[in-house]
């Protein structure tokens, strides 16, 4: 297996930062899942393709706009119509879905080298995404499981929560560490640690 | 100003691309009628009042939409997605109960 690099290598800084003297309100980790998937279904297709995702995954996707879950290994969110994307652990999912997503239901791209996913976790996990989105990140709002798509400063990002004070943020790679930096910054003020 | 995207929901309009008025029709490509053309690239209504547009969702989604604004107020009275097969997407409120 080819050790994939991370790109936010020379600014991860394992350690507590920031003003954590009162305690530590954010964790920061890289998840860096073995593959990540972007699926689309066709016009008409789109229960076919929640059918494939759930019998690569075993997750049941809700239905809902950006209805998701996640087991703690692989995860699912819509992010637009028909179209999900899908993040494992494991290497390969690119190959299971090929299998899966016939040609008539829709398509698979493979995003495994494309994408970093940075986890916020902690109880400040929603007010400092607040600086970041403008979106509504309230547990009622935004619940687990679910995704969303928007942008920071053209930077564009999928929002996945997988706990409730947990988020799971899908970016460019080649945006990743500037994305990464200004998270740390804002992190600074409440305290954080990256793990 | 704020934009209701059907799939995911109210949103700033920062996130939101205009891609132009909504009346145009445009000519067959093969048309060589001229009028028709500028009138495609030329005619616009310029209304004071609701005005039928094509935003598309950029910093989201990436759906386009069919978007009445009032040009006066900014009073936004309605989304679709352009594409009519998207409807089915269109599952805001059944999230909303959960
Ligand atoms: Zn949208």
């Amino acid at each position: 297996m080819v050790e994939r690099q991370s790109p936010l290598e020379p600014e991860l800084h394992i350690g507590s930062h920031g003003n954590f003297e009162h305690g530590i309100e954010i964790l920061l980790t890289e998840t860096r899942p073995g593959s990540i998937v972007q699926l689309a279904a066709w016009p008409g297709e789109e229960k076919n393709l929640m059918t494939a995702i759930r019998t690569v995954t075993g997750l049941a996707l809700p239905d809902g706009a950006g209805g998701g879950l996640s087991d703690g290994v692989k995860s699912v969110f819509g992010f637009a119509p028909g179209k999900f994307t899908v993040a494992d652990d494991a290497e390969g999912l690119a190959a299971a879905f090929a299998e899966a997503v016939t040609p008539a239901i829709g398509t698979v791209t493979d995003l495994s080298h494309g994408r970093t996913v940075i986890r916020i976790a902690g109880p400040k996990a929603e007010w400092v995404l607040a600086k970041f989105f403008a979106i509504d990140f309230a547990l009622t709002a935004f619940p687990v499981g679910a995704g969303r798509s928007t942008a920071h400063h053209d930077v564009f990002a999928q929002i996945q929560r997988t706990g409730a004070d947990q988020f799971d943020i899908y970016v460019f790679r080649s945006f990743a560490r500037s994305f990464w930096k200004a998270l740390c910054h804002a992190s600074e003020e409440v305290g954080y640690e990256v793990q | 100003m704020l934009i209701t995207c059907p799939y995911c929901g109210p949103r700033d309009v920062i996130e939101f691309t205009y891609q132009g008025d909504g009346n145009r029709e445009r000519p067959d490509p093969a048309s060589q009628n001229f009028e028709a053309w500028n009138a495609y690239v030329y005619d616009r209504l310029n209304p004071a009042g609701d005005h039928n547009e094509i935003w598309q969702h950029s910093g989201g989604c990436r759906t386009h939409l069919r978007v009445v604004r009032n040009t006066l107020t900014h009073e936004i009275s309605s989304v679709a997605f352009v594409r009519g097969d998207h409807a089915s997407g269109a599952r805001r409120k059944a999230e909303d109960r959960s």
